[in-house]
């Protein structure tokens, strides 16, 4: 069974975000991740190669950078990497599924497995897009996932419940939290993985040209959101202070 | 380039000579990245559990730690283990420290613990047990202290004997203060053959005659078990000898020089998370209706230190590097071992500077806290009870800074060293010697550099006027040594801090202002210090005009001028709190 994983790097979920003076999101020296649902992604693929053998191939569009992310799912078990640099001005969702898209055409899968959405800009856009153009069905939000003859078994969240649903293979899967616990990589597997195959692609050798990846969003501005005022005690026996609590939230913050 | 061990005495170095932090591959970053990451989710939250040493626990979490490979670094492929260097291993042990008393339990166990195996085990006996130990299937303890041989281990009193038919060794004896006993399966135990002849045996946990004392109640360090072990006609299988009868202090010594750095590095780790604890602290306790982040002395504090901790992780990436490198062409355990010994006073070092820095950290750690230091809800408290034997175990602090002017002189006395002669070239140029003006070469820290080629000739003087004093007699005027002791710490700490801020210049000066503020608030901070040391051996030395002499000297050598400390302790503070972690 061969599976392609879609992972991103993102930000530390801990780093924190500043704006440069230019109106940026400033990147210089902040600690750079996997992205903690593409984590569970490639933990989910390594384990259903672990039962039913194949290989599991990691595909990620981003900076040069991105390879330290690619390294650390060779480093878990994946089998080898190919990274696709495309160092284009402005970058949406649309812009990076048609590339993952087209270098995962050139691949062989049975499965593509993904993050539901990436902490960073949190769209939770790209997996659907891949399945869209590569017209395959898509699961998203899968909490369990099963697969056996040719079809997956997969159960996904929905408001209030979850449901199971059975799609063909190939299809793209999306993971969410508490789909598995993702492994750490060992000392032997970070060692090795230096030797796995890394391929590095650009969209132009992928057959894509400018215009074809063109950002269609753009963000117009990037702002901190406001910081968060300070609670406010009162104080006083507890009959009185009930009552000015009360006419607070009546009065000052009118919410009852 | 390899240098030889101590040679920074006598030389002067480039940065391109010492490793750094900065310099570790992208497998030993993710490495680094992974056990702090495996530390924080897995072993933290259990740190608190752990304290009250339920049944089982460690050598849960030991098994869990050994899936990763965290306790095969050190151990040959063919033998089951990951092999990954001596490097990789200083890595690991330094991004440990979040799990507390694991940490202890994990460094006497792949340290000291089963080194003795890896290094001097023969074939059968790294068959029989290096799979085991490298798993977490068998877990290790070392046994060299006795209730009345600490410090001087070579007079233990436990005793073996040769069975009538040959077979086996009886043991009897007692170990005192071993850390993992409680559960270990191996103990690596030292008794003297006949009585005199100092050997090291492998002791398997179920030997008959062999037996365990109550778990000791520890200032710090809880979670860890501390036992006694007694030997009482304990029947030890012959082919358990390790290494060659009458050579136990071989296996000993070495073992405790990379014990040692080990130390070092499980400080270095500590140091950085307290600091972190600190500003984050600093920043969140509001008096005054300020964060106390915002008042000078807390900032002081801070700077101070991130100061000290910078250079504690400066030093121990310098050894590991090197010893790595030396590591290259060696593959038996006997040249692996020595070539560990080559660096035995860097080694002595790391441990003195690494545990003293640690406990200055968490002192102030507490104190930032205020009176929720003392109280044991908040971390500041059990690391502050958990630093404190550093001081004392792996040789106390003291024996180490013996061991640092004894093993020069004995290496000068062999001229494995070019201590004497440049001790005499120097006698030369003396009287005409004074505190060269720094030369300005484009590169930064060029009044450091300066100062420290003048501590340098500052170490060779009190050393050299010592020897000559007294001779082969130096030994018996112990606050000398120490004094030659503290003044080569201070040169190779200040050294390591100042080469690693001028190498990440020259890799690019946009990233290299932290680490030039830091070099230089560290030595201008301790440089005074070696004045008054290097004064005050000369008054014991000498009298007169002699005396008058000497002092003018070091006082012409030690001639600076000041720099504006507070106004840098300012800046390095406000990049850690801006950080609110360990930053450089």
């Amino acid at each position: 069974m061969k599976i392609v994983v879609c992972l991103k790097q993102t930000f530390d979920t801990e780093a924190k975000i500043t704006i440069n003076p230019d109106g940026k999101i400033n990147d210089q020296g902040v600690s750079l991740i996997m992205n903690p649902y593409d984590e569970f992604a490639v933990e989910e693929a390594l384990r259903l190669q672990e039962k039913n053998g194949g290989e599991v191939t990691v595909v990620s569009v981003g900076g040069a950078k991105a390879q330290d992310a690619l390294r650390q799912a060779l480093a878990m078990g994946a089998d080898k990497a190919v990274l696709v640099t495309a160092e284009l001005a402005a970058m949406d969702e649309y812009s990076t599924a048609t590339i993952l898209a087209k270098a995962i055409a050139g691949l062989e899968y049975d499965l593509i497995i993904g993050g539901f959405r990436a902490v960073d800009d949190g769209s939770a856009q790209v997996a659907g897009r891949v399945a869209e153009i590569l017209g395959l069905p898509v699961v998203n939000v899968v909490t369990k996932l099963e697969v056996a003859d040719g079809k997956a078994l997969a159960t996904r969240e929905i408001e209030g419940g979850s449901e199971v649903v059975e799609v063909p293979l190939p299809a793209v899967i999306t993971a969410q939290k508490g789909l598995n616990e993702p492994r750490y990589p060992s000392m032997k597997g970070i060692m090795k993985a230096k030797k796995k195959p890394m391929e590095k692609k650009d969209p132009a050798g992928l057959g894509l040209d400018a215009a074809a990846v063109a950002a269609r969003v753009c963000a117009l501005e990037y702002f901190l959101p406001a910081p968060r005022a300070a609670g406010k005690i009162i104080p006083g026996e507890p009959a009185e202070a009930t009552a000015a609590l009360v006419r607070a939230l009546r009065e000052e913050a009118r919410i009852i | 380039m390899l240098q030889k061990g101590g040679n920074f005495l006598l030389e002067a170095l480039n940065a391109a000579d010492v490793f750094t932090p900065e310099d570790i591959s992208d497998e030993h970053r993710m490495i680094a990245g992974t056990v702090a990451d495996f530390a924080l989710n897995e072993l933290a939250p259990r740190v608190e559990e752990l304290e009250h040493q339920p049944a089982g626990l460690m050598r849960e979490l030991l098994v869990k730690a050994g899936e990763l490979g965290l306790l095969s670094a050190d151990v040959p492929e063919e033998y089951g283990g990951s092999d990954l260097g001596k490097l990789a291993s200083i890595i690991i042990t330094e991004n440990i420290v979040a799990g507390g008393s694991f940490a202890l339990g994990h460094g006497a166990h792949t340290g000291i613990g089963s080194l003795p195996i890896v290094l001097f085990g023969n074939e059968e006996q790294k068959k029989r047990y290096l799979p085991g130990l490298a798993s977490g299937d068998l877990i290790a303890a070392y046994a060299l202290t006795e209730p009345n041989a600490g410090s001087d281990a070579l007079s233990a009193r436990t005793k073996a004997v040769l069975s009538a038919d040959g077979k086996h060794y009886i043991l009897n004896g007692e170990k005192m203060f071993i850390t993992n006993a409680g559960f270990a399966d191996v103990f690596i135990t030292y008794a003297k053959v006949d009585g005199d002849k100092f050997t090291a045996f492998i002791v398997d946990r179920n030997t008959p005659g062999f037996s365990l004392g109550a778990e000791e109640n520890k200032m710090g360090i809880k979670g860890s078990s501390t036992r006694s072990l007694i030997f009482e006609d304990a029947k030890v299988p012959v082919e358990n000898v390790l290494g060659e009868i009458g050579r136990g202090h071989v296996i000993a010594f070495n073992i405790l020089n990379i014990g040692r750095l080990k130390l070092g590095a499980g400080c270095s780790g500590s140091a950085k998370m307290a600091i972190g604890l600190a500003a984050k602290y600093a920043l969140q306790r509001q008096q005054f209706n300020l964060p106390i982040a915002k008042f000078g002395l807390i900032r002081q504090k801070l700077a101070r230190m991130i100061t000290e901790a910078y250079a504690a992780e400066s030093v121990i990436y310098r050894l590991a590097g090197m010893i790595e490198e030396s590591m290259e062409d060696k593959a038996t355990g006997a040249e692996i071992a020595a070539a560990i010994e080559e660096y035995a006073i860097e080694c002595s070092i790391a441990k003195v500077f690494g545990s003293e820095v640690l406990d200055y950290i968490v002192d102030e750690l507490v104190q930032i806290h205020g009176g929720y230091g003392y109280i044991q809800e908040y971390p500041a408290e059990r690391l502050y009870r958990d630093s404190r034997i550093n001081r004392i175990f792996e040789g106390t602090n003291e024996i180490n800074r013996l061991i640092i002017p004894a093993t020069l002189v004995r290496r000068a006395m062999k001229g494995q060293l070019a201590l004497l002669p440049a001790a005499k070239a120097l006698a030369g140029e003396v009287l005409n010697l004074r505190a060269a003006a720094p030369e300005e070469d484009g590169r930064p820290l060029a009044e450091e550099r300066t100062m420290l080629a003048m501590a340098k000739k500052l170490f060779l003087l009190v050393g050299g006027q010592a020897v000559e004093k007294y001779m082969d007699k130096l030994a018996r005027e112990e606050e000398i040594i120490g004094i030659l002791a503290d003044l080569a710490i201070q040169i190779y700490a200040m050294e390591s801090a100042v080469l690693r801020a001028l190498k990440a210049w020259e890799a690019g000066p946009a990233g290299a202002q932290m680490k030039l503020d830091l070099a230089r608030a560290f030595v201008f901070d301790h440089y005074p210090q070696l004045e008054k040391w290097a004064k005050e051996a000369i008054c014991f030395l000498f009298d007169g005009d002699m005396l008058r002499t000497q002092l003018s000297i070091v006082k012409r050598l030690c001639k600076h001028q000041p720099a504006d400390l507070i106004g840098l302790r300012r800046q390095i503070a406000a990049r850690l709190l801006e950080a609110e972690k360990y930053v450089v």
